[in-house]
């Protein structure tokens, strides 16, 4: 079963919330924000095992919030954002997780960054050779390993 | 009850490949048991765009994390390092960095160099054959002629210091520290089968290119070549005796579930430091009540991890990012004794070159220094590619309340007990912690760091399992003698990191396959009267 169908349509709606709050869309990096559609449905679709601590997750934000995250005032909302990440533990470290391992995997985000969309393998990258003259003085300086009797 | 072999090798693992290829040239009937199975390079996570999300679920360093039906489960809850490990062919070569230093000479003395723990019954001349052997083996890169190293010979040049080396380099230099380049085991030319690095960019989860070396790619093709035979997902229980001490074989789970029973005259124990400390204890009998070739009670104890500090932060440069095998280069500056630092023995260090985008963004998140809100997208475009890092790799001395016990309650998938790790890290590490740290900050701040943050220790850095079933002359004080059979039963002998007696100030992948070999050939020079 997806996420998608455990998480309930309050939890998506705070999911949501909580990630645009995370990363928001940005129109000077023409970036989309976290609550971004493709990125919400990546989430949902990959949480797996994180499942389990997500929701829980969620539910301390409903309870900090007490109501929809995204009903509440700006003010308001940021003070639960901040407690939230205060006092929320494993749970919502993994929260945040899950919401950063799919942003900066997104095609957009990763091209905002001038990354290039693909798995390293199997094309890889060119790393510099680089200048091992730098190591002129270390042989110069030499020393000596420590004996052993 | 099957045909008994002559050898029967338990793990698959960086220790047991050796053995295996080493024992092959015999031509005994020679048997080895593997908990895990063969990898599947296609699978690794460099082939997809979720590669790093991987690394936070089925391919964490942590077995309690991972979770696969080949883990054990660790009760690692005592212990500020948390054990990390790999079970399949290859074992936790599958899943290492490759940085691949040796011990010094004067690591094998330290009793009688600095008045603490003890001298090994070994020297390192003793082992510098099999140290050749195994970089031929294993197929290193490296540049020889490292002042403060042991003298080594790779077979394939160290890997380029690309844009981090060279900002590292340029630093030390300035500082007048030792650097070099790191020995590793990632192949920088084809070698032997294997295609050169291509710069997947995180090596420690396996390497899709096999470049990096793993035994499942080196030794073990050599091994079965030659006749050995490798039982995949068999999980080993016990080990079990005779009415006279000997060992008889084992009592193993096949990949069914099944129970089986395996005789065989040589039992060699390759498990890592802690789970072969874990299968001794767990095979008591009434001939063994206190666990198997435990009659000194060091079975388990004085285990050492290597705790690392860990220092990074951000230059205005680019770095390498995850665009490079994440260590390049060593420092040995500190590595030897020098008591006005306030501490006996010393630390390695290996420079690290960077971070993908996913691992810079949730580690700056957790550590605060990227903020959520508008302000996120400026400050990640200024940490993501510019990280340059350090880790003091400090010699953990031994100390018996540091150890490996059977967990009263958690148990494997199979209901055989899991190990409980009681450890603390000692005044002396916490001195070279520090000292390493603030070595570590100097070099950023001169190479222009900003943003600086620290984990010490890595509390997932407990890759190095060593010191478990010590190796010596004294019954009274060690486990195997000083050619690894164990004192108490003469067909039963230990291979892995767990006879360590000291651990160094390095990665010991190097030291533990050359000590397998060196064990193995001890074996091949004393058949004819191996259990006198």
């Amino acid at each position: 079963m997806s996420a998608d169908n455990q998480l309930t349509r309050t939890q998506r709606d705070d999911l949501r919330a909580v990630a645009g709050m995370i990363v928001p869309a940005s129109d000077e990096y023409n970036v989309p924000g976290a609550d971004d559609a493709a990125i919400q449905a990546d989430i949902l679709a990959t949480l797996g095992r994180d499942t389990k601590l997500v929701t829980a997750a969620l539910d301390h934000l409903a309870r900090l919030a007490g109501q929809p995250l995204a009903e509440l005032d700006a003010a308001r909302r940021d003070a639960v954002a901040q407690e939230f990440r205060k006092d929320g533990g494993a749970a919502a470290a993994t929260l945040v997780r899950v919401v950063l391992q799919c942003y900066y995997r997104d095609d957009r985000v990763l091209r905002s960054l001038g990354l290039e969309l693909r798995a390293p393998f199997p094309k890889g990258y060119v790393l510099p050779d680089g200048d091992w003259s730098l190591l002129d003085p270390v042989k110069a300086r030499a020393g000596t390993l420590r004996r052993a009797p | 009850m099957k045909d008994p072999v002559d050898v029967l090798i338990i793990g698959a693992g960086a220790s047991g490949a050796a053995v295996a290829w080493s024992l092959a040239e015999t031509k005994m009937h020679i048997l080895c048991l593997e908990q895990g199975g063969w990898m599947n390079p296609a699978e690794y996570p460099s082939t997809g765009r979720d590669w790093e999300a991987k690394f936070y679920g089925e391919w964490s360093s942590s077995p309690n994390v991972r979770g696969r039906p080949e883990d054990y489960p660790i009760n690692d809850d005592d212990s500020p390092i948390k054990v990390v490990n790999y079970n399949a062919v290859g074992g936790s070569t599958v899943m290492y960095t490759a940085h691949w230093p040796r011990l010094h000479p004067s690591d094998f003395k330290v009793r009688t160099l600095d008045g603490v723990a003890d001298d090994w019954p070994i020297d390192y001349d003793a082992l510098t054959p099999f140290f050749e052997e195994n970089d031929r083996m294993m197929g290193t890169s490296g540049l020889s002629g490292d002042p403060l190293s042991p003298l080594t010979h790779p077979p394939m040049p160290q890997q380029p210091l690309g844009l981090s080396g060279a900002i590292i380099g340029k630093t030390m230099n300035k500082l007048g520290w030792h650097w070099w380049p790191s020995d590793t085991t990632v192949a920088t030319m084809d070698y032997e089968g294997r295609a050169r690095c291509i710069n997947l960019g995180h090596c420690t989860p396996a390497c899709a290119q096999g470049a990096k070396s793993s035994t499942d790619i080196t030794y073990w093709p050599h091994a079965v070549r030659a006749g050995v035979e490798l039982r995949t997902h068999c999980r080993v229980r016990e080990i079990t005796t005779d009415e006279n001490g000997m060992a008889t074989g084992v009592v193993y789970y096949d990949q069914d579930g099944i129970e089986q029973v395996q005789p065989a005259h040589v039992v060699i124990v390759a498990c890592n430091g802690v789970g072969t400390p874990r299968l001794l204890l767990n095979s008591k009998s009434d001939h063994y009540p206190n666990g198997l070739a435990n009659s000194s009670g060091l079975v388990g104890k004085n285990l050492m991890f290597h705790p690392y500090a860990q220092i990074y932060g951000y230059v205005k440069e680019p770095t390498d990012s995850n665009r490079a095998p994440p260590t390049c280069l060593w420092s040995k500056e500190w590595y030897d004794t020098d008591l006005s630092r306030g501490f006996v023995r010393g630390y390695g260090v290996q420079f690290v070159r960077g971070a993908g985008p996913v691992f810079e963004a949730v580690v700056s998140e957790q550590k605060g220094i990227l903020p959520w809100g508008a302000d996120h997208h400026r400050v990640f475009r200024k940490l993501n590619g510019h990280r340059l890092g350090f880790s003091a790799i400090c010699e953990d001395l031994p100390e018996e309340h540091n150890q490996v016990t059977l967990d009263p309650v958690l148990k494997d998938s199979h209901g055989i007990p899991a190990p409980k790790i009681n450890y603390t890290i000692s005044e002396n590490s916490q001195k070279m912690m520090d000292h390493a740290l603030a070595r570590g900050r100097e070099i950023l701040e001169a190479a222009g760091a900003t943003d600086i943050c620290v984990n010490s220790p890595i509390p997932w850095g407990g890759w190095h399992l060593l010191g478990t079933a010590r190796i010596g002359t004294d019954p009274k004080k060690s486990v195997v003698n000083e050619w690894g059979r164990t004192h108490d039963v003469k067909n039963l002998f230990i291979v892995d990191g767990s006879i360590f007696v000291t651990s160094g100030g390095v990665n010991p992948t190097s030291t533990i396959q050359a000590l397998a070999l060196y064990i193995a050939d001890q074996m091949k020079q004393r058949l004819a009267n191996l259990f006198d």
